[in-house]
């Protein structure tokens, strides 16, 4: 009896764990798809943080879940036209992207979302910040690329920051184009660890050089 | 078995209970809705965000307590037990705005703050060093600001109808007492410091904070820089000299140090711009400093900044008395300066701000009469040709102890108190032309007391309230400076200040000892201000009222020294203050514009009554236009300064009335003076270049526009002069380099 008991428990325990991680699984894959369509609207990417950071704090220790609430908080960055506010936003995304380092040390991708949150400071006023946070940014993209050469996108963020340099300033098309067809190169091999594993920024790559030609 | 059973069937239950719907709405205090706030069913994922109307729903399989919470940016978090049976849940959520520095009114009267990371800053602190008027002079830059005057017969800050000494700078919340080289006769002296040493800079013409005394005026509040972003090596050229330095920063990025030296020399600039004075020591300055800043484990810093120069210029000009003959001037000066500081968070809230300082300065004067070949000539009849030839040494020593707590209460409130310590020992030796020494040492210890808050009562509302305690050995009396500020914000983001205060000081050095006991001269401010900031534009207007009391008068001691003698002094300043910043209509042009309406009298020192001073003008206006052209990475800065004339006198002793009576008198003619800067920085951008190269070529009074400062008088008063400056034009080309060492390998080595 005590034998079946214990089969029963520790059955209902595994299924329970296994229905856990199904849900976790099934909640991020869903976010995730949602994360393309809410560029449209700040207000969706918002929601999508707030979501992300409710599985995180459930979860405790998934990282992932950290690192996709970072990345909606600093993405809103970008499409808040109030300037004042982002700083406050951009700290945010800070906060959310610390813990996701805190769980999983070294990480190439959480370097990509620091390299953006220090060019979302920037863009704040970049002729004041650029001194402060533009090695900031650049740091954690050569440090992206260190700590997992095959990553395509801290050539993507890299590519899209000389695009986006005046060309009297080093930057423009035909300094970018290079390193976003390398990125693109990757891009086309890289291979996510699961299906919940970052995996953006293709589009925006082909897009990118699409532009450039 | 029955008990599996009974398991699996609750298991089973639980799997099909119902589902609950939670919705409701989130508006602040006032009832605003809020958007864009998470609400979160504690520890699980279900919640929602609200929408623009503020309201929100989802529907949970959750039963039982749950706590419901909601967090927004910017404001109190929610939180609220929720028991989940089968009803629907409707909530209606009020959560409190946070004071937070983002959103709170900034209190702001009486100070300009030029910074890069604070709110409220009316300049970067680029635009000190790119100022073309003010040629990388620290101090100068704040000319272009409303309040100031455009003294340039002598140096430092005139504000609001007080003279320069009324004003004090203080670097690192340590008080810097020959903050200007020595002054030389006629010749504004520029600042010591290096601006690329700090980061922050407050500009104060009236009401500043009680952590500061000793000034009626105005308090320049200097903050230097802490580690810097990379380890870097500078070199400088130009005509006036040549300098290098370099900054370490050490690997883990939690120290650095860096040692700087500094000739100047101004033969080529002599050569390049004609003086009207005839220079027999061409000047010549020698300048090294030392820095190291730690980075302490709780965050706190510790800084030191170290300083050591030495200088010295002769120049003989006509004497006013007489055609034939010549003034010789020379000057020696040697000056240290030692600061060290450190700020650490102690816990609880509580941070300590604490600081010593040690300074030496001594200056070596030697004034001569001489003939049309240069040789010293003594003329002893009439008797005031004799005191023409005399030496002058002073050796000054001052130290500093400081220490400041500040505890921060919830939100933005923060109560702060300390203690400043100041001990100065001040020795003069006068030699008159016989050779007759007179030696005095004045000695003083200065201590004070402060408490100061800061109450944010809403984002609307702050005040900031404290009270300075000071006693002098000099004056042996204590006083008590209460000062006051409130600011109010409006609800398009506009705001008015009110600040008010009393301001105490003890006589300049020069007039010690006092002939009999004197008190404190006092001024009380009075400060009212509409401020409205923009990202990219600022406007402000103040009204200012201050009234002078208890002024040193002066009388001459049978040695023929102007001694600080009483306090019937007295004076009043008033004035209306506008300042017009615009970066936004004219594409990438930024400029500012400042006008100043200033009404002053004063009765002191030798003033014979209650009468305009001679360095204050009743209009003065500046324009900076700063454009930079990216294309050929070149930024073109002009200013524009202009003041209407200033008084000049000739005070004339009646042996009668045993007093100084106004014996001619008369205006400046209006100030007008043009600069221009060009900045060229061809490595702009060009990540690839290790060397950061700074093209500058500057020009003062561009349009060689005849500036009268003041007049001299011959000593029976027949005869004036007018002080002009020293040349009409002055060109400056320099280029300055910056070698970067690139540390970004080591960066990502260390994060590995």
């Amino acid at each position: 009896m005590k034998k079946v008991f214990l089969i029963a428990a520790v059955s209902f325990l595994t299924i329970g764990a296994k229905a856990q991680s199904d849900k976790y699984i099934a909640s991020m894959k869903s976010n995730i798809a949602a994360i393309d369509t809410s560029f449209k609207n700040p207000i969706n990417l918002l929601t999508l943080a707030n979501k992300f950071e409710r599985i995180a704090i459930a979860e405790k220790n998934q990282w992932l879940a950290y690192y996709y609430a970072a990345f909606c908080q600093v993405n809103y960055t970008y499409m808040e036209q109030d300037k004042s506010k982002v700083d406050a936003i951009a700290d945010k995304a800070t906060e959310l992207i610390d813990k996701a380092d805190a769980l999983m040390p070294n990480n190439s991708e959480i370097s990509c979302i620091k390299s953006m949150i220090a060019s979302a400071h920037m863009m704040v006023n970049p002729m004041q910040r650029y001194q402060e946070y533009g090695p900031e940014a650049q740091s954690y993209i050569d440090a992206a690329m260190q700590q997992d050469p095959s990553n395509p996108r801290p050539e993507y963020l890299k590519g899209q920051g000389i695009k986006y340099t005046p060309e009297q300033f080093g930057g423009g098309c035909a300094a970018a184009k290079p390193v976003l067809q390398s990125s693109l190169d990757k891009y086309n091999t890289f291979k996510p660890a699961s299906d919940i594993h970052p995996n953006w920024g293709k589009e925006r790559v082909e897009m990118l050089l699409n532009e450039c030609k | 078995m029955k008990f599996v059973i009974t398991i699996i069937l609750s298991v089973l239950i639980i799997s099909v209970k119902g589902q609950v719907k939670i919705s409701g709405n989130i508006a602040d205090t006032k009832g605003k809705p809020i958007y864009g706030v998470s609400i979160t069913l504690k520890d699980t994922y279900d919640g929602a965000t609200t929408d623009s109307s503020g309201n929100f729903a989802f529907v949970t399989n959750e039963t039982g307590k749950h706590i419901l919470e909601a967090t927004i940016i910017g404001y109190s978090s929610f939180a609220q037990e929720i028991n989940i049976a089968k009803e629907p849940i409707n909530l209606h959520i009020k959560i409190k705005e946070l004071v937070t520095e983002l959103k709170a009114v900034v209190i702001s009267a009486g100070s300009f703050v030029a910074s890069d990371k604070n709110k409220g800053a009316v300049l970067s602190a680029l635009d000190v060093v790119t100022t073309p008027s003010a040629n990388g002079d620290v101090t100068s830059a704040f000319k272009t600001l409303p309040g100031t005057q455009q003294v340039g017969e002598s140096e430092g800050l005139f504000v609001r109808g007080g003279t320069a000494t009324e004003s004090k700078i203080y670097m690192d919340g340590n008080l810097v007492n020959n903050f200007f080289y020595s002054s030389t006769p006629g010749m504004a002296t520029r600042g010591r410091f290096n601006p690329f040493l700090f980061k922050g800079t407050i500009f104060s013409s009236g009401g500043y904070s009680a952590l500061y005394g000793q000034a009626l005026s105005s308090a320049l509040i200097l903050e230097s820089t802490d580690l810097p972003e990379r380890t870097q090596a500078d070199l400088g050229i130009s005509v006036i000299g040549l300098g290098g330095g370099i900054q370490h920063l050490a690997k883990n990025k939690k120290s650095s140090w860096g040692v700087s030296y500094n000739y100047a020399n101004l033969w080529l600039a002599f050569k390049f711009n004609k003086y009207k004075q005839d220079f027999y020591t061409i000047p010549v300055y020698h300048q090294g400093d030392a820095n190291f800043r730690i980075r302490t484990k709780n965050g706190g810093m510790i800084k030191y900044y170290g300083y050591i120069s030495s200088n010295k210029t002769g120049f003989r000009s006509p004497d006013i008395d007489s055609t034939l003959l010549k003034d010789a001037f020379a000057i020696d000066n040697f000056n240290t300066y030692q600061n060290l500081n450190w700020r650490e968070n102690i816990g609880t809230g509580w941070k300590l701000t604490t600081g010593i300082s040690y300074s030496t300065n001594k200056d070596d004067i030697n004034n001569e009469l001489q003939d049309a070949s240069n040789q010293k000539q003594v003329i002893t009849t009439p008797a005031f040709y004799a005191f023409k030839n005399f030496k002058l040494k002073n050796v000054a020593q001052y130290a500093q102890a400081r220490f400041v707590l500040d505890k921060k209460l919830n939100g933005l409130n923060v109560i702060r108190f300390g203690s400043d310590y100041f001990y100065s020992r001040e020795k003069s030796t006068y030699t008159l032309y016989n050779g007759t020494k007179y030696a005095e040492t004045v000695t003083d210890n200065l201590a004070a007391i402060f408490a100061e808050a800061d109450i944010y009562i809403t984002n609307n509302l702050a005040a900031k309230i404290g009270s300075r305690v000071e006693h002098s050995q000099v004056v042996d009396k204590w006083n008590i400076a209460p000062r006051v500020s409130v600011a109010y914000k409006f609800k398009d983001n506009s705001q008015a200040s009110f600040a008010y205060g009393l301001f105490y000081q003890n006589p300049e050095r020069k007039y010690l000892p006092a002939i009999a006991g004197i008190d404190y001269s006092r001024a009380a401010h009075y400060i009212l201000q509409y401020q409205k900031l923009t990202s990219d534009r600022t406007f402000r207007v103040e009204a200012f009222y201050k009234k002078y009391t208890n002024l040193y008068k002066t009388s001459v001691s049978p040695t023929g020294q102007e001694l600080a003698a009483n306090n019937n002094g007295y004076g009043y300043a008033q004035g209306l203050e506008l300042f017009f910043r615009d970066k936004k209509t004219f594409k990438d042009v930024d400029y500012w514009i400042s006008y100043s309406y200033l009404d002053t009298k004063r009765d002191y020192l030798n003033y014979p009554s209650s009468i305009m001073p001679t360095f204050a003008a009743n209009h003065t206006a500046a324009v900076v236009v700063k454009k930079f052209f990216t294309k050929i990475k070149t930024g073109f800065n002009l200013s524009y300064n202009f003041a209407t004339g200033r008084p000049y006198y000739y005070f004339a002793y009646d042996n009668n009335q045993n007093k100084y009576v106004i014996g001619d008198a008369g205006k400046t003619i209006n100030y007008n003076s043009m600069s221009f800067s060009v900045n060229y920085l061809p490595n702009l951008g060009n990540d690839k270049k290790k060397t950061f190269i700074v093209w500058v070529l500057g020009v003062n009074n561009v349009l060689g526009q005849k500036q009268v400062f003041n007049y001299n008088y011959t000593n029976d008063g027949s005869r004036k002069e007018a002080v002009t400056p020293p040349s009409k034009r002055f060109i400056f080309l320099g280029c300055f380099l910056s070698f970067g060492v690139d540390r970004t390998q080591d960066a990502i080595n260390n994060n590995l």
